[in-house]
């Protein structure tokens, strides 16, 4: 094997992407098209008690009108398609659609509403509060499995609280392992602390833009999104049609950092709008409007207590965790912080609580890392407080407590396929020559300080039980059938070639078809979670040794002997012992078309998905057919872990801090793509230095008003901000449970990036703790001059 | 919020007399449009009428850096790009340059002009997003608040309302001492740099001078300052694409190691450039000393009054005072 496997390779949509070729959900145009516009909440939230689009109706050009009673209603605290309730302003309330976009926009500002403000919460520990505001009618918090409740904590709960610290009454989620009051009683250091973490903005390049249209039955939906099978079932379902009868088009994405994983409701507004006038209908997202509509990562107000050995073992940790989740379901970012401090630290002993309250800011849902990366920003400078209290050198307190083979995850303790944090770490301390740099640690050139920092993260990176589906046609080429989607990674493509790898194909004889349902894809993951790499090289090559079965089987048929006597080569499958005895593939499918059943796929597998089983329908009888469901044994959590390097500059006098070098390391199992992997690294360093120390998400708590609306507003990194050189490495060391040895990688490599630039701060102020992200030069320079800073603590949305 | 651009008239004058005709004609409805990064996102927010957009692209006239004998002139149409890479402005009123090469991002740049930047909007981001404050016409200020989030609000001269200039290149021109030249139907007026930019107190509803059928056609900037010793810093979150928290822009006429005269300025601290007069006098006649610049940094944010989430600009001007003294 490894032919293809760790070689880099131009994935066929590139092309299109630096030509400008490429086609976006907002570039299809169909005849006849209208546009449709917004109209939006501009309260926090409010009751809609009428509205008056008489006067916008019978203006030129304007031609349908789509209300909330038009679509289907979402159940409990699901986002909305449209309402009139809106809990957070930017909601979409209705929607209209004319000739043109500029006059559906004049028709909205024509439209009379009638609104009934109603109380709104911008900070959860208010809303806690015996006598706080409540985001929803029904409830302040959504429990796990139960939904929206109302929890409020006692005037006690929150008169134990020393002044300016969390506040821990009544959680909605909890765990425990282990025991920690004798971990804290055996420990010779405890470290302990609040902290807040900001939400961010996903800031996807592309907003999430969608067409629709409806021909013969079916409906057209061009979406914008990171998966391609996975929303299918949720999107039709938003539409109230079967999924067979919506036809799915995503072939690129720009960007979705988790924020389009799935199908989300809006996509469907151009799809009931179609429905109601007739004609096709594409809704254009505004960049302002991606802010409302795009989601966020859910904040945190936490408490933190870590018990060390006096060698530096961690014996107990103690979490708290207030999830600031906007007015809906949101997503459950603080149990994956807490099951992510299990892994990445190993403590002996843990308790986790965690509520998360409801606040009327745009709804919450994944960002890259969601809850891990939240908690590695948190925990990775104050394990370096520790590292200073016990005398222990930063990277080895990381190593004493680093995850082996045997290590176990989450509240539950369950198994794990493989974790090579220690290996990165050492592998990053001698690439990026840490003893050397860290002696740097501290110096000062006028008012500049040097600081140097290691931060480290984990994201679990793989599922099982998805589909794999490819063709050999009679021209002897290998079609892959993939449904995983195109986040912008293009591990579609590189998970693609391990197919070709099994069957020993050139790869110029390959082809990859994928964006569009109508073109036969099998039911595959979403593109999230950092899931693709193990998930969709196991999907393929579960199809690719079907299909090698079956070209074995068809040349025994037509050779002799039985299928165990072949091998292949050359794309040729041939007698090992008689190697003239030989088929081509290109002749292997045609036998597959005349042998039929499960050759040609005109039989099929009982256990693939119903999808699956469309798309192999859809091909079957044109050529030898592929196909199976992934059933290679899982044995456990598969972690993607990684640490990251960083040596900075900081000027004590403007709060600037100027990133001199950095190296982010992966442990994820064998490289697929080393270029991909390179970009991932760099990728997802920048977005970890926005999180750490650049990203604001502002709202005013008077008026429940949003000042980070934009990216000049809301401020991620950019080319200027960031060094033009970044370096890699990877530990390359095999996971058990992926038949080519490969996890995934893309959410861990934000996180050890943001903490990495985090401990690096704290390092060049001498070890102080800021206890919230992001660390802006208002925080620096406050911190430098021994001022106090300006917001309350635990405060929230300030930056 | 309605990030969608209404219908407009546009006109594209090919000259400065007709540019002043339609500028006479429509008055409060003309806008003026010469970069356009900034119209772009007044015009799609509609929260002002803008019902004739007058493109001053085509103004030939209003384009380009000229020697005089008096100094140098620059059209108010000249790209920052172009003032950042022209070796006379480098050479001679290097301040600018630098001020210029700070501005946005290097596209925004590209098309950005002088006169666009120096006669931009506020970015108080309530006024931004469309509240009816007193700069919006209306009765109160947002920002103001005792719960606002006002981290990049005035530390000076607030007066109702509290907005800052969001300018690089402002302070330059005014520690540059230039002459700001303004064109109408009526002839030609010159305002002095300093008195070009608006208090609160006297208008509360524009950052500048410049009245409705006026155009801003030129920089001129004088002799006097040509080859002084210069200091330009912006302290913004990003390097791209940003407003400065603070910054600060300082020409230090030299005799020998000694300051003959300073004019020291200040942007983002105040609804116009904060020229820090008592800090210049300390330092004039005096050598570029540590303590002096001590002295300078102290003086210049004397009666600053911070608002709740602003109290970070006090030691930041006070460090970009001194490190402008210092002149490292």
């Amino acid at each position: 094997m490894a032919e293809l496997i760790g070689k880099d390779f131009t994935p066929p949509d590139i092309r299109a992407k630096v030509t400008g070729a490429a086609k976006y959900a907002e570039d299809f145009r169909r005849d006849g098209m209208l546009f449709c516009r917004l109209l939006t909440s501009p309260m926090p939230h409010a009751r809609v008690l009428s509205v008056d689009a008489s006067q916008a109706l019978e203006m030129p050009g304007v031609v349908g009108i789509l209300l909330p009673e038009d679509v289907p209603e979402q159940p409990g605290a699901a986002n909305n398609i449209l309402t009139y309730e809106p809990h957070f302003v930017g909601e979409p309330i209705l929607a209209v659609a004319a000739t043109s976009e500029t006059i559906a926009q004049d028709a909205i500002e024509n439209i009379r509403l009638e609104l009934e403000p109603l109380e709104f919460c911008t900070d959860p520990l208010e809303s806690l509060r015996p006598d706080g505001p409540n985001a929803r009618s029904d409830g302040n918090t959504v429990v796990p499995r139960e939904g929206v409740r109302e929890i409020k904590w006692t005037a006690n709960d929150f008169e134990d609280a020393a002044e300016g610290r969390l506040p821990m009454g009544q959680p909605g989620a909890e765990w425990s392992y282990g025991n920690i009051e004798d971990g804290f009683a055996e420990s010779a250091v405890v470290v302990e602390e609040d902290f807040v973490t900001a939400s961010t903005s996903h800031h996807s390049m592309e907003p999430r833009t969608a067409m629709a249209y409806w021909e013969n039955g079916k409906c057209y939906l061009h979406a914008s999104s990171q998966s391609q099978s996975l929303p299918l079932p949720g999107a039709a379902a938003y539409i109230g049609i079967e999924p067979e009868d919506l036809v799915f088009i995503a072939e690129y994405c720009g960007g979705g950092f988790g924020s389009k994983g799935g199908a989300y409701p809006i996509m469907s507004i151009p799809a009931h709008m179609s429905r109601k006038v007739g004609r096709p209908v594409l809704m254009r997202i505004s960049r302002a409007e991606e802010y409302f509509l795009g989601s966020a990562r859910a904040g945190f107000q936490g408490h933190l207590k870590m018990g060390f050995r006096e060698d530096g073992r961690l014996l107990a940790v103690d979490l708290y965790i207030v999830q600031e989740n906007g007015p809906n379901q949101g997503f459950g970012d603080m149990g994956s912080a807490a099951s992510a401090v299990t892994i990445t630290y190993t403590p002996l002993s843990m308790r986790y609580r965690g509520i998360s309250v409801l606040t009327n800011t745009p709804p919450r849902g994944a960002q890259r890392g969601p809850g891990q990366n939240q908690m590695h920003t948190a925990i990775e400078p104050l394990l370096d407080k520790a590292a200073r209290e016990l005398g222990v050198d930063p990277l080895d307190l990381r190593k004493i407590n680093a995850p082996t083979q045997e290590s176990r995850y989450g509240g539950n303790q369950g198994p794990i396929t493989s974790a090579y944090l220690r290996e990165a770490l050492e592998l990053g301390a001698e690439q990026f020559d840490w003893e050397a740099r860290r002696a740097r640690s501290g110096d000062r050139n006028g008012p500049k300080v040097t600081g140097v920092g290691v931060g480290q993260a984990f994201h679990s990176a793989g599922s099982s039980g998805f589909d794999g589906l490819l063709r050999i046609s009679p021209d002897g080429r290998l079609h892959i059938h993939t449904g995983v989607g195109n986040l912008g990674t293009y591990s579609y493509a590189s998970t693609s070639r391990v197919a070709a790898e099994v069957l020993g194909y050139n790869w110029d004889n390959c082809e990859i078809h994928r964006g569009d349902s109508s073109r036969g894809l099998p039911w595959n993951n979403g593109q999230y979670g950092s899931n693709t790499s193990f998930t969709m090289t196991r999907t393929n090559y579960a199809a690719g040794m079907d299909a090698l079965g079956k070209l074995k089987d068809i040349a025994a048929l037509e050779l002799g002997g039985t299928s165990d006597d072949y091998d292949i080569a050359n794309e040729e499958v041939f007698n090992r012992r008689n190697p003239s005895r030989r088929l081509t593939y290109a002749k292997a499918a045609t036998l597959a078309i005349e042998l039929g059943g499960r050759h040609s796929g005109n039989e099929l597998p009982e256990d693939i998905n119903p999808m699956t089983r469309r798309a192999a329908e859809q091909l079957a009888g044109t050529g030898l057919i592929g196909v199976a469901r992934d059933n290679i044994e899982q044995t456990g959590m598969v972690p993607a872990l990684a640490a990251g390097f960083i040596e900075i500059q900081l000027d004590i006098e403007t709060g600037a801090v100027e990133i001199v070098d950095y190296l982010g390391v992966a442990d994820c199992g064998v490289v697929l793509h080393p270029q991909s992997l390179a970009n991932q690294v760099r990728g997802g360093a920048v977005m970890g230095f926005g999180m750490a120390a650049s990203e604001r998400h502002v709202y005013d708590p008077r008026w429940g008003l949003p000042g980070s609306v934009g990216l000049h507003q809301a401020k991620p990194p950019s080319y200027l901000d960031v060094p033009s050189e970044m370096d890699w490495a990877a530990v390359e060391l095999e996971d058990p449970n992926n038949p080519v040895g490969v996890k995934g990688i893309g959410e861990p490599l934000m996180g050890c990036a943001a903490a990495a630039l985090l401990c690096a701060i704290s390092d060049a102020l001498g070890g102080h703790y800021f206890n919230r992200i992001p660390v802006v030069a208002d925080m620096i320079i406050n911190a430098a001059g021994g001022q106090p800073q300006s917001y309350r603590p635990l405060q929230v949305n300030t930056q | 919020m309605k990030d969608m651009m209404a219908g407009f008239e546009l006109h594209q004058p090919a000259d400065l007399e007709t540019a002043l005709d339609l500028l006479n004609r429509y008055g409060e409805d003309a806008w003026r449009l010469a970069g356009g990064y900034d119209s772009l996102d007044w015009l799609k927010n509609r929260s002002r009428g803008a019902s004739a957009v007058i493109d001053l692209e085509g103004l030939e006239e209003l384009k380009g850096i000229r020697e005089t004998a008096d100094g140098l002139e620059i059209g108010a149409m000249t790209t920052l790009t172009e003032i950042e890479n022209s070796s006379i402005v480098q050479q001679r009123f290097g301040l600018l340059a630098e001020a210029a090469s700070q501005v946005a991002s290097p596209q925004i740049r590209n098309a950005g002009t002088i006169g666009g930047n120096l006669a931009q909007d506020t970015r108080c981001w309530y006024y931004r997003y469309g509240v009816n404050c007193y700069r919006a016409g209306g009765n109160s200020c947002y920002a103001a608040a005792p719960e606002a989030m006002n981290r990049e609000h005035a530390i000076f001269g607030a007066s109702r309302c509290v907005a800052v200039t969001p300018s690089d290149c402002a302070p330059a021109v005014v520690a540059l001492d230039a002459e700001i030249v303004i064109q109408s139907r009526r002839g030609e007026r010159i305002v002095q740099a300093n008195d070009f930019f608006m208090q609160p107190s006297v208008d509360i509803r524009r950052m500048t001078v410049l009245e409705p059928e006026e155009l801003l056609t030129a920089i001129r900037l004088p002799n006097e300052w040509s080859g002084a010793s210069f200091y330009f810093e912006k302290v913004a979150d990003r390097n791209v694409w940003d407003f400065p928290l603070v910054n600060v822009a300082a020409s230090f006429r030299m005799e020998g190691s000694t300051v003959e005269e300073a004019r020291i300025v200040c942007g983002a601290v105040q609804c116009i450039p904060r020229r820090i007069e008592e800090a210049e006098r300390l330092v004039r006649g005096q050598l570029r000393s540590e303590q002096v610049a001590e002295s300078a940094g102290v003086a210049a944010v004397e009666g600053a009054e911070p608002l709740n989430y602003n109290h970070f600009k006090v030691p930041l001007m006070e460090n970009l005072v001194k490190r402008a003294v210092r002149g490292v």
